[in-house]
């Protein structure tokens, strides 16, 4: 019972007149009530605590973004991978069929480059949100945040951030190695307007699909096993590693409801001369259905993303 | 906020598919209270600290956390709390610095971040990165990150756990600072040491239900329990069970002219109320 000294019976006050629970530290505070800091006016009980500002929504996405952006670049494995595993299948593929002509006077490397690109774009935000969110929620990461006030959604736009800058490092890096070892030409000036909303729009649609993703994901261990053959299988039938015209057209069809196919396809409209168009099973690039399709995509990822997110492990109850 | 409880719970219920987890629990916590739910494992401690945290759906009772209903989870009423979960390993690739500072910022009024790295005596660690903290080290980061938005209360789920006796005591330490600052604190334990150490009032839990709730040293009658006294007679060790202690030392004392042999004057253990009160015959 010794052990009793100093304990929480001791302490003075009664909670109504606490002097830490006031709403202005007094100028002389006893010793005891000293030891632990609060800023500003900021005592664990008052009347004003209640009415004070929540940080804005933008505020807290910057520091969600900046722990992202750390967490990110200090995990070597995920860093090298991101980076080097698009970059590897283009060396691959370029030094094997680079030189090749494809249909249309097109070099397979400037058809290829399209494709990872597109399949980069799926990566960095599809792929690696779907593997690595449950092994966020496994850590107990998510039901941390979840306890704190910050607003859920700076969670989901500081994984946006995250993605778009993985995606836009990828995308130079694709370009300055395509440029350089497979004689890749950089799309004409009024190209980059296409480039850039296919991009933006693909990415968009695969971060909301991968966040609705690990609604089906039981766990971080599963995940990869869950997501990695989805993601390979996708990027064979959609035109990644095969000129899609190519293969058969069951396939095509397949291809055709999933977001992947339509990226590549935007992204050739950008590398690839316009009489290349005459190749697509459609004839033409078809803009408009690829920003249709990947609108109707970035829908149905944010309602199942909506409904289905926990933020809690399975295990957890 | 006009009431003086921190925290209010009446005929908390909670089943599981295979399991009722709560069966029927009040309880109150003042404001500035330490109270500590203890009882075995499996006994309904976090699936209760769960739904006062806003973590889990009640399947019925009623329960009033700072106010309001946690179930309501506003971010306003968020801010107001502060919770140390058990079983968290995130924020492995970030510094302590950077995981407090980050946290702090979801809040309103929080404390310095640097302030509180001090104070949980992780200053030296303060560029460590998560993975590299010891288990103890570990869960002062949780109590930082717990207490960094300023809680008016603040629930600890099982800390100290896999602790060291002098991590255990330096926690403790801690834990006192906080309390004696006027923040209410919830703690779930299966330690019966760190509940009489640290808390104002114990409950103890098991199997879905609140068995008692006392003071540590009154709980399950043992300020008025009966003493056993026990000394060695000419005809081996005795014990008398008694009322009246002091009576019979004295008796004793003139009956042997003196010291008493191997004389002991014992009430019951919080272990032995404990023990009883959770179905084990001591």
């Amino acid at each position: 019972m010794s052990e009793r000294q100093g304990s929480s019976r001791e302490r003075a006050g009664t909670p109504a007149v606490r002097p830490a629970a006031t709403a202005v530290e007094p100028a002389v505070r006893p010793a005891d009530q000293r030891e632990l800091p609060a800023t500003g006016t900021a005592g664990p009980a008052t009347a004003t605590r209640a009415d004070a500002a929540l940080p804005s929504l933008w505020s807290v996405t910057w520091v969600r973004a900046r722990v992202e952006l750390l967490a990110f670049t200090r995990e070597r494995e995920a860093v090298v991978f991101t980076f080097a595993f698009p970059i590897l299948l283009l060396v691959i593929f370029g030094s094997v069929f680079g030189r090749e002509q494809i249909e249309g006077g097109v070099k397979f490397a400037q058809y290829f480059v399209a494709g990872m690109i597109a399949a980069g774009l799926f990566g960095t935000s599809f792929q690696n949100l779907a593997i690595q969110i449950p092994i966020e929620r496994d850590s107990g990461a998510l039901k941390r945040l979840a306890g704190t006030p910050m607003p859920k959604s700076a969670y989901f736009l500081g994984k946006v951030i995250l993605v778009a800058f993985v995606a836009l490092v990828q995308n130079v890096l694709l370009l300055v190695i395509g440029v350089i070892f497979y004689g890749l030409s950089l799309p004409a000036s009024d190209r980059w307007p296409t480039y850039l909303w296919v991009g933006a729009l693909g990415i968009t649609a695969c971060t909301l699909l991968g966040i609705a993703a690990t609604g089906l994901v039981r766990n971080g261990r599963s995940a990869p096993a869950i997501i990695s053959p989805i993601a390979i299988v996708l990027q064979f039938i959609s035109g990644v590693f095969f000129v899609f015209a190519s293969l058969p057209s069951w396939m095509q069809s397949i291809a055709a409801i999933f977001p992947l196919k339509w990226m590549t396809q935007g992204m050739r409209s950008v590398f690839l001369p316009d009489a290349y168009a005459q190749q697509e099973p459609a004839g033409s690039w078809e803009h408009g259905r690829i920003a249709l399709v990947l609108a109707v995509w970035c829908v149905i990822g944010l309602v199942v993303a909506m409904r289905t997110f926990r933020w809690r492990s399975r295990e957890d109850g | 906020m006009t009431d003086d409880y921190a925290i209010r719970v009446s005929g908390l219920r909670k089943s599981y598919p295979s399991t009722v987890a709560v069966d029927g629990i009040d309880l109150a916590v003042e404001r500035g209270e330490v109270f500590s739910l203890l009882g075995p494992n499996g006994a309904g401690k976090t699936t209760t600290v769960e739904i006062l945290e806003g973590y889990r759906r009640r399947d019925a009772g009623e329960v009033t956390v700072l106010g309001e209903d946690p179930a309501a989870g506003h971010a306003r009423w968020k801010a107001r709390i502060g919770i140390v979960l058990q079983k968290v390993n995130d924020l492995s690739e970030l510094t302590v610095r950077e995981s407090v500072h980050s946290v702090a910022a979801y809040y309103p009024e929080p404390r310095d971040p640097d302030e509180v790295i001090e104070l949980v005596g992780l200053a030296e660690k303060r560029d460590a990165r998560g993975s590299q903290l010891s288990g103890g080290q570990r869960r002062r980061l949780d109590v930082a990150l717990g207490i960094v938005g300023a809680p008016e209360l603040l629930f600890l789920d099982e800390p100290t756990t896999g602790f060291d006796p002098e991590a255990r005591r330096q926690f403790w330490r801690l834990i006192e600072d906080l309390a004696h600052q006027g923040t209410t604190i919830l703690l779930t334990t299966h330690y019966l040491d760190e509940a009489e150490h640290l808390a104002d009032r114990v409950g103890i839990i098991n199997a879905g239900r609140i068995v008692e709730i006392g003071a540590p040293e009154s709980l399950g009658g043992r300020a008025t329990a009966a003493a056993r006294v026990r000394w060695l007679g000419p005809n081996g060790v005795e014990s008398v069970e008694t009322d009246r202690p002091t009576t019979l030392v004295t008796e004793l004392a003139a009956q042997f002219g003196g010291e008493v042999p191997e004389l002991v004057v014992e009430r019951p253990s919080l272990e032995d109320v404990y023990l009883r009160m959770i179905g084990h015959q001591p």
